[in-house]
């Protein structure tokens, strides 16, 4: 790892059986860039997320969040570290409203145990309103204000994935990792999201995005980091990434 | 006037008591999704813990140790607790349907155990001796009949309360979204492993204060107490009134109790001499027909779970929408 890089792995492998899915990769993701992971089915990049976000051991190697080796710490400890994720496919909570699917996401709220629950009511009562605003204005900021109260099974896909960013916000994240964010989402609300993305980014807030669609990729992030084969076959910015025959081999290639 | 009036506070403790534990229940399954299959073992937990607490010490048999009848409850529900603590350390990670096969065999080793450890449980002869709580001095057993379905209803109201502030909190939030996605719940930071067993101590507890009640009323217990079809019967009043409502649970209790009741009657009164000897059976089928038949037509129970508004809407309608049939 490098001193400057929020987010870093360190020859991470991965083995299922005798199949290498992940195969040494080490790379350094700089603060404040929307770094774009591509690379063809199978070339190890959602397990790579994975790792990275604590949902799959691997099997060597290590990774760090700002500095500190968070490697085969569980999904539940990186949140609250500042490293938040979505899902390729959303997970929202069905039954529960929008509002509540993001007033969830604090960590260590006052309310989230039986004791506060039950009998710390002054403190749980300001937290509870201190957190409706917030979730609030995000999501007006998020442009879904207008459903905060309806079931979230109920919205559309593509509000589900703004949605699931929406709730990763009120952790105050350093780093979002988006797993295809474009995936399965009409043009409209593909347009907001970048959009939020983009503004987001501005203050600050560093992204790393898995994203199959090449054209997303190279419009939106900066730099690019490629996969195949488990391996990094190319890293450098969108413009090197454009003109880069290797990689427009490797990845049309061997998705062909 | 006063034979039906007792007859009614008589049914009405016993629904009480369900009631309670339906309660315990809808804090496993409709808030958190876990599918507690043993609900038996739990409430025999908190019956025979009550009972070898409070009973009178009897030759040869371990317990009766005749605490007061406050720390006989609170010591019955806290066995339950330790009980629940176990089990669920051991099966808490299995999802499902899984949970509930090892949950069932949880209740089926624990019958096999209060009918064989004599020197714990009685064996099937069962605990006795149990002094009612101030049954000498209120005197008159009518009086004490009214006595003891208010002290039942004082306990259920105050469990469903206490359960209601719990799962209108961000607490209840938290459970509901493991419920709903636990790999979700995890990426924003929450922990499944610690929370569903909480839910799953608590709940059992509930049902164990429910199984200490029971066996103060009888002032007796035996493994016939603990047959599995309480289990079902139990289920059977979740489902009816509603998972995920607390108000649903202690419908579904008094409705379901007294179809039972009702059946048992029109049954030992209707069905043809050579038909007697199968009326338990038949009651049996027709709880498995409710519980088949609300599953497939009314599979949300009579008062369906509300999206809940916690605390943070302080003065808004509470529970104003209905989640719907197909979020569901």
């Amino acid at each position: 790892m490098t001193a400057d890089a929020i987010l870093s792995t360190s020859g991470l492998t991965r083995d299922f059986h005798s199949f290498r899915a992940v195969d040494g990769v080490s790379l350094n993701i700089r603060p404040g860039s929307i770094t774009g992971l591509i690379g063809p089915n199978g070339a190890g990049k959602t397990t790579l997320f994975n790792m990275i976000a604590g949902a799959l051991r691997p099997s060597s190697g290590q990774v760090f969040l700002a500095g500190a080796e968070i490697t085969g710490l569980p999904p539940e400890a990186l949140f609250a570290r500042g490293l938040a994720r979505t899902f390729q496919i959303p997970r929202p909570f069905r039954r529960m409203t929008v509002l509540e699917n993001v007033m969830l996401a604090p960590p260590a709220q006052v309310g989230e145990t039986i004791i506060g629950a039950l009998f710390r009511r002054r403190a749980l009562q300001e937290e509870e309103s201190r957190l409706r605003d917030k979730a609030m204005a995000i999501l007006e900021f998020m442009t879904l204000a207008g459903l905060a109260d309806q079931p979230a099974g109920k919205i559309s896909g593509g509000q589900m994935k703004l949605l699931e960013l929406a709730r990763a916000l009120m952790g105050d994240p350093k780093v979002i990792l988006l797993d295809e964010p474009a995936a399965g989402v009409n043009p409209s609300l593909t347009r907001i999201l970048i959009e939020r993305i983009e503004e987001l980014n501005r203050k600050g807030t560093t992204f790393v995005i898995v994203e199959h669609d090449m054209d997303f990729v190279m419009r939106h992030c900066d730099p690019v980091i490629a996969l195949a084969e488990g391996r990094i076959v190319f890293e450098g910015t969108a413009n090197e990434a454009r003109v880069n025959p290797l990689l427009l081999d490797a990845y049309l290639g061997a998705s062909a | 006037m006063i034979g039906l009036i007792s007859y009614l506070a008589f049914f009405a403790t016993m629904a009480g008591i369900l009631a309670i534990a339906v309660l315990g229940l809808n804090l496993q399954w409709g808030h958190t999704g876990l599918f507690n299959g043993g609900v038996v073992a739990f409430f025999g937990a908190g019956a025979y813990g009550t009972m070898l607490l409070g009973g009178p010490p009897e030759p040869g048999q371990f317990g009766g140790f005749a605490l007061p009848y406050v720390v006989a409850l609170g010591g019955g529900i806290l066995i339950a607790g330790v009980v629940a603590w176990i089990v669920g350390l051991l099966t808490l990670r299995l999802r499902h349907d899984y949970l509930a096969i090892a949950t069932f065999g949880v209740a089926v080793a624990f019958e096999n155990v209060t009918r064989n450890a004599d020197w714990l449980t009685g064996g099937a002869r069962g605990l006795r001796g149990f002094p009612r709580p101030l049954e000498a001095a209120i005197g008159d057993t009518f009086l004490y009949g009214l006595f003891f379905l208010g002290l039942v209803l004082a306990v259920l109201l105050a469990v469903y309360l206490g359960l209601e502030r719990l799962v209108n909190s961000p607490y209840g939030r938290v459970l509901r979204a493991i419920r709903e996605d636990e790999v979700s719940a995890r990426s924003v930071g929450k922990n499944p492993t610690r929370l569903r067993l909480e839910s799953f101590v608590i709940g059992s507890m509930i049902m164990g204060a429910a199984g200490g009640l029971y066996v103060s009323f009888y002032a007796f217990v035996s493994p016939q107490d603990l047959a599995p079809i309480l289990t079902f019967q139990i289920w059977a009043m979740l489902i009816v009134g509603g998972a995920g409502n607390n108000r649903g649970a202690i419908l579904g209790a008094f409705l379901i109790w007294g179809a039972w009741t009702l059946s048992g009657f029109a049954l030992s009164r209707f069905a043809p001499d050579a038909m007697q000897l199968y009326t338990g059976s038949i009651q049996y089928i027709l709880i498995g027909v409710v519980i088949v038949g609300m599953l497939m037509w009314r599979p949300q129970g009579l008062l369906p779970e509300r999206v809940t508004k916690t605390i943070y809407q302080k003065g808004a309608k509470k529970g104003s929408v209905i989640i719907n049939k197909e979020v569901i």
